[in-house]
């Protein structure tokens, strides 16, 4: 049975549309992220889900049961805020046992339950600070013990990781990924972050303006997207004619092959000039013109790109059509 | 060499900023404070003047607290009052500013202090005519028959509404709204609105989303409001003289007449320091335990 199951759901505010009937399930145990950029109503989901909001039309199950109208605290999911929201008049402790309590659970209970909560955070040890002396880090930890202490249906996770630094925020994927994986419970990201939701998810929905654009599998979106939009914003693309005429290809950075020699046996290719070149550490980030004046960008390892490579050099762009994908909404 | 030539002023600039207000202070309002502990220990030297003489006389202390211990204690239960019906109007009050005020908050903050623009003398003269034995108020308890309700709660006597305790005690409360009201609104404006519904979220109902997380984070707004309308409350002068009668007096009308009638300077200052002592004790009771950087003050 679906943990989440959001039916048509849609919602207006005046004569701005924030979401489009919107039909999703999210199922038990998985890692599920809404992607999109700002204002293409992910939160605006997430709020519809955790009960913040109304919806004007359609409706919200959650373990199958109908809550379309049911106020946040009867509804079994809990939300972790992006600022975290944790009550600073309390200490870590009080708040991961705010929910139990709002639940009047039992003392013992209670207090087995908060103390394996922060377990699972590895913060048993900061129990009695209070919000303000601990770091972004460990704040973001508490408001996921939080959530987490009351076994709900779902953590709903509100853009969690934009307020830390790069470097945090990579170690905190890491260990939202095996917090997850170890408590077994329905994880929905909000994000604008690609990778994180490329790196994270079970299974992905892509929003835009309202309107969710695909869901699937992260591999299955970065390869085979339906539209120009989703191709475009799980990462770098070159958007290519089909050879008809009609229509358009997406074909991935990497999958293009530089060097001198023009395409063999069952290949494609394109002649083109080297405008810019892009170090990036492992990879390099090449971008180019072709002769019939497409831009394009190719991606691969410095071992792989030929030597002699720099601004200016002429060379053949080859390709495996097999590793191209025929857009069914092409063109932005 | 420039950094040690700098140092001196690093160290001195924010004694020279405090300087004026410090000055005013200590010269305006510390010395004559202190001049009055030797006021308070001596005698006058006859009964038509003024002028008194040091004598270590301890019994002026005494003697003020065997006489005016009643009006003392009437004091400070009037504020107390006074304070407690401002709280119960003003805390709804400043909910509503702040969860339902949305763009009208200012207007309704405004509308609050408004009647404070006016002298406060001019507020207890009106009163006395709105509640006068032939006005408005009065007519109207008559009219709805609240007059034996009224009379069983002490707040009508002898038929009269002017110069009861209820009186004096609505004037105080008048007064005192603002300074109440304000700190409050600051204080819950500052709770952000996303701890609300944190709370619900973490299955608090709406009684529970208050007194866990509305009440407690507006403490700060009430530990402020309350000492900002108990400490004038207790001391006030105006409202006793005008809407109380010679039983409604308070300790500062007892000051004013020890002063300026019987020509007691020496009890008037011992009588001033044991209150200034009383209403000190109260706020380091209020205060003990919490920092003062909670106190939101306007």
């Amino acid at each position: 049975m679906d943990v989440i199951a959001l039916q048509e759901v849609s919602r207006r505010y005046g004569s701005l549309t924030a979401l489009e009937p919107l039909t999703l399930s999210i199922g038990a145990g998985e890692f599920f992220s809404l992607l999109g950029p700002s204002g293409c109503g992910k939160t605006t989901t997430l709020r519809l889900i955790a009960g913040f909001d109304r919806p004007q039309s359609g409706r919200i199950l959650l373990q199958g049961r109908d809550l379309t109208e049911a106020p946040p605290h009867r509804r079994p999911v809990n939300l972790v805020f992006q600022n975290y929201a944790l009550f600073p008049h309390l200490s870590v402790w009080d708040n991961v046992a705010f929910g139990p309590r709002s639940r009047r659970m039992a003392d013992a209970e209670l207090r087995r339950r908060v103390g394996e909560a922060l377990e699972v955070v590895r913060l048993p040890e900061l129990a009695r600070r209070r919000p303000h002396q601990l770091s972004g880090g460990q704040q973001q930890r508490v408001a996921l013990a939080r959530a987490l202490v009351n076994a709900p249906a779902a953590v709903l996770l509100d853009e969690p990781l934009a307020a830390l630094d790069p470097d945090l925020r990579r170690t905190m994927r890491r260990e939202l990924q095996a917090i997850q994986r170890e408590v077994g419970i329905t994880f929905v990201l909000v994000t604008h972050d690609r990778e994180e939701a490329l790196s994270l998810s079970d299974r992905l929905a892509v929003l835009n303006r309202g309107r969710l654009e695909q869901v699937g599998t992260p591999r299955q979106l970065y390869e085979q997207p339906r539209s120009a939009v989703v191709a475009t914003f799980l990462g770098s693309a070159n958007l290519l004619p089909e050879p008809s005429g009609a229509g358009q290809r997406l074909l991935r950075p990497e999958r293009l092959r530089l060097g001198p020699e023009p395409p063999g046996e069952g290949e494609r290719g394109l002649q083109a000039r080297v405008e810019e070149l892009v170090f990036q550490g492992a990879t390099v980030e090449v971008r180019l013109r072709s002769r019939c004046d497409r831009p394009l960008i190719a991606i691969d390892t410095s071992a792989n790109l030929p030597n002699n490579l720099r601004v200016g050099s002429e060379l053949w762009c080859r390709w495996n059509p097999a590793h191209s994908h025929a857009l069914e909404e092409p063109t932005l | 060499m420039r950094r040690a030539r700098r140092q001196p002023w690093r160290r001195w600039w924010p004694w020279a900023l405090l300087a004026p207000g410090l000055l005013w202070l200590i010269g305006l309002y510390g010395l004559p404070l202190l001049a009055l502990v030797p006021l308070s220990l001596s005698e006058p030297v006859s009964r038509f003047g003024l002028e008194t003489v040091f004598t270590f006389h301890w019994s002026n202390y005494r003697e003020v607290l065997q006489s005016h211990g009643p009006i003392l204690l009437r004091s400070f239960g009037y504020a107390l009052l006074a304070t407690g019906i401002g709280l119960v109007l003003a805390y709804p009050l400043a909910l509503a500013i702040r969860f339902r005020g949305g763009r009208w908050q200012p207007l309704l903050i405004g509308l609050v202090v408004l009647p404070s623009l006016s002298s406060y003398l001019v507020r207890a003269i009106s009163w006395t005519s709105l509640l006068g034995d032939s006005g408005p108020v009065l007519a109207l308890v008559h009219r709805l028959g609240l007059s034996g309700l009224l009379t069983t709660l002490g707040v009508l006597q002898d038929g009269r509404l002017l110069n009861t305790p209820a009186s004096v005690i609505l004037g105080l409360t008048t007064n005192l709204l603002p300074f109440l009201l304000l700190p409050l609104v600051v204080a819950l404006q500052r709770i952000d609105k996303r701890l609300l519904e944190a709370a619900a979220d973490l299955h608090a109902g709406p009684l529970r989303c208050f007194t866990q997380v509305v009440w407690p984070l507006s403490r700060p707004g009430l530990v402020a409001g309350l000492l900002l309308s108990l400490i004038p409350a207790a001391g006030d002068v105006v409202n006793p003289q005008f809407l109380g009668g010679p039983n409604q007096r308070m300790i500062a009308n007892t000051i004013e007449n020890l002063l300026l009638v019987q020509l007691q300077a020496p009890r008037a200052a011992a009588l001033t320091l044991v209150l200034m002592a009383l209403i000190s004790l109260a706020v380091v009771l209020q205060l003990r335990g919490r920092g003062l950087e909670e106190l939101p003050l306007p």
